[in-house]
């Protein structure tokens, strides 16, 4: 922030239009998009070249030049890396076209590891709360379960989703909630680490200035703690969302590519569906974004509502 | 102080004339009812007796451990199932027993300072979930697919040493670790690159700040077509998982030394590489290190993700599916066990390394 001001003032630039923008946010992202897709662009020309070459040896065709050899790099079926505008074909045909009741429809494959991630999401952070308000308020805790919180997450979690989903399967659990369970378990953590840090943020002279009305810890909690906690709370919950989705997508591998976007993105590997595969993922990679500027705008209501500063 | 006695001494006695399924009754075993006395008395005792606080958390402790000796003796002789109702009063009263020895723990804890006292608590509480885990899985005869006993687990660990050991060297020195060093290496070089250019800083940040929340784990299937079954496609996805926190922390960090400190290093007529390397990069450690911290778990969880799309017959993802597949739910555990604690060990590796190069930092300076 500091150099961004100086930029600014710098005496000279301030009439100059287009120094402004390149000290904005704006510009400098768009700039860095394009060069990316660029990147991309040429990446595709440079990885598909070989398959495109290949066919024209198979086809016997020794006329072709550079300008059909780069055209017929982003046209393959099943390209090792699918030119941007394939993906936007593929995704206007799996989103617009179809009716998003159909199992073709990535609607309802994004739907169906949406409504896992939302379910984990809710019931992780309902789990990260509970814990972390057990350990403000109970001491023995604190000492005892919180290295434990810590070190639950250097278990990859990830790695025993199809355990989880295959014994569940086994008890008659089958469909969302064995991927919910594993988008908790990973939503949990940043919930409780943030909402104790939050929990515990009011400084000795608010809690004293509490106690002198002789607050009981019940109003302590409501009228204290609690709104001191909602900024950690909103901040732990950004990164919950991103990662109930991820636990949901990696919750469906093992389930046998039925429904969901890890579904298609698993179908999409074993037949060699590039397309399809990035389709999948720029779907999640939307979705996951979407939710994250939910839970901020959730946020900015909020905080708005509560009385303090947009 | 006097009702907790009471009620432990009755609770104890009311276990020992409950019905113990198969094992008759707590009479019948006289070693079992011996444990179990001891630990009652152990239990009631410091409310008795005026003891130190080390003593009552030590005695406590010993007597929870006593009588889960002489339930896990029962549970041996045959009381299993819900008809043998003493076990599980036994084992609720057993849980208050802990509770309480947690409480003094945690008021030693505010007494003294030691480290060992620190660590009692949750090592207590870790060895109880075994103890309690054991108790339950065997007591209900949970059946092993569905969530097999720690015994259990032990035993397919001692008997699988030799393909757990191949997993290990394929998923975690050979896929994860290159993963690793590329990853944050890379996040590393670009992240001081692009330092220097405060446009494309400006343009990278929200960029690497969005793509470190998106699911990037699914590139796994892609760069298995890419780069092959073996490791090499294992290490990349680790390589683009660990890449975009480390640059925004290395981004973020270098950013960290004060206006002061600058201002400091210009009057020493210090280079950039200088102020670069004595000031800006020390600065940023805690950054990186939080980076590091983050991307060791992500890699462990990219390696074996990525073996679900393809692998050769060797790797813990591998083994982890195709056992989960026959239902050998043991060596699943057994599997999760190393990773687990594999994972533990290079996350605590870099939280010492952490702490002898940052020692300077408010969060880790002594009070």
């Amino acid at each position: 922030m500091a150099t961004m001001m100086l930029e600014i003032a710098r005496p000279g630039t301030r009439h100059n239009p287009f120094a402004r923008l390149a000290a904005g946010r704006i510009l400098p992202v768009l700039v860095v998009s394009l060069a990316l897709l660029a990147i991309w662009y040429v990446a595709t020309i440079g990885l598909n070249a070989r398959g495109a070459l290949d066919q024209y040896e198979r086809d016997e065709r020794n006329d072709w030049t550079i300008a059909e050899l780069i055209a017929d790099t982003m046209r393959q079926e099943r390209p090792l890396l699918p030119a941007p505008h394939q993906i936007l074909v593929e995704l206007d045909k799996s989103v617009l076209q179809i009716a998003p009741t159909s199992r073709r429809s990535l609607v309802y494959h994004g739907w169906v590891t949406l409504s896992a991630a939302f379910v984990g999401f809710a019931m992780g952070t309902l789990l990260g709360i509970v814990l972390a308000i057990a350990i403000v308020h109970v001491p023995a805790l604190e000492h005892a379960l919180m290295p434990w919180i810590i070190a639950s997450q250097t278990i990859p979690i990830l790695a025993i989703a199809p355990m989880i989903i295959v014994v569940l399967g086994s008890v008659g659990l089958v469909g969302l909630l064995p991927k919910a369970i594993i988008s908790a378990y990973l939503c949990f953590f940043p919930v409780a680490i943030g909402m104790v840090k939050g929990l515990t943020s009011p400084d000795p002279l608010q809690l004293d200035l509490i106690r002198t009305y002789s607050a009981t810890e019940g109003q302590l909690f409501r009228k204290l703690r609690f709104p001191a906690a909602i900024a950690f709370l909103f901040a732990s919950l950004k990164v919950a969302i991103a990662l109930a989705i991820v636990g949901a997508i990696v919750g469906e591998l093992p389930t046998g590519a039925q429904a969901g976007l890890g579904a298609r993105m698993l179908s999409g590997s074993y037949y060699g569906q590039t397309v399809q595969i990035w389709a999948a993922l720029i779907v999640a990679a939307i979705v996951s974004g979407l939710s994250i500027a939910a839970v901020g705008l959730a946020e900015r209501v909020t905080m708005r509502a509560m009385g303090s500063a947009p | 102080m006097k009702r907790n006695a009471i009620i432990t001494v009755v609770a104890g006695l009311i276990a020992l004339f409950l019905p113990l399924g198969a094992a008759g009754s707590f009479l019948a075993h006289p070693l079992a009812l011996a444990l179990w006395l001891v630990a009652i008395a152990a239990a009631v005792a410091p409310q008795l007796r005026a003891l130190g606080p080390a003593a009552v958390a030590i005695l406590t402790t010993i007597s929870t451990a006593l009588g889960a000796a002489a339930l896990y003796r029962l549970i041996l002789a045959g009381a299993i199932g819900s008809d043998a109702l003493g076990i599980w009063v036994g084992t609720i009263l057993l849980c208050l027993m802990l509770w309480r020895t947690l409480q003094h723990i945690a008021a030693l804890c505010a007494a003294t300072r030691g480290t060992a006292i620190r660590l009692a608590a949750p090592i207590l509480v870790g060895l109880w979930a075994l103890i309690l885990w054991q108790i339950i899985t065997v007591g209900f005869a949970i059946p092993g697919v569905l969530l097999p006993p720690p015994s259990e687990i032990g035993v397919a660990i001692a008997a699988s040493l030799p393909v757990l050991g191949v997993d290990f060297m394929q998923t975690f020195v050979r896929s994860m670790i290159p993963g690793y060093v590329i990853g944050c290496g890379a996040g590393l070089v670009v992240g001081i690159l692009v330092d220097r250019v405060p446009f494309l800083q400006r343009g990278l940040l929200p960029i690497g700040n969005l793509a470190s929340a998106l699911p990037i784990i699914g590139i796994a299937p892609i760069m298995v077509m890419w780069f092959g079954f073996d490791w090499q496609s294992k290490a990349a996805v680790v390589a683009v998982m660990t890449f975009f926190p480390m640059l925004v922390n290395v981004i973020a960090g270098l950013d960290a030394l004060g206006r002061v400190e600058h201002d400091l290093m210009r009057t020493y007529a210090a280079s950039y590489g200088q102020t670069l390397l004595r000031a800006r990069l020390p600065a940023a450690l805690p950054f990186i290190f939080n980076a590091l911290k983050i991307n060791s778990t992500l890699a462990l969880i990219g390696a074996i993700v990525a073996e679900f799309f393809g692998t050769p017959i060797y790797g813990m993802g591998f083994r982890i599916s195709t056992a989960a597949g026959r239902m050998d739910i043991a060596l699943v555990w057994a599997t999760v066990a190393v990773a687990a604690l594999s994972g533990s060990a290079a996350y605590g590796a870099i939280a010492v390394i952490e702490r002898s190069l940052t020692f300077w930092h408010p969060s880790l300076r002594k009070a």
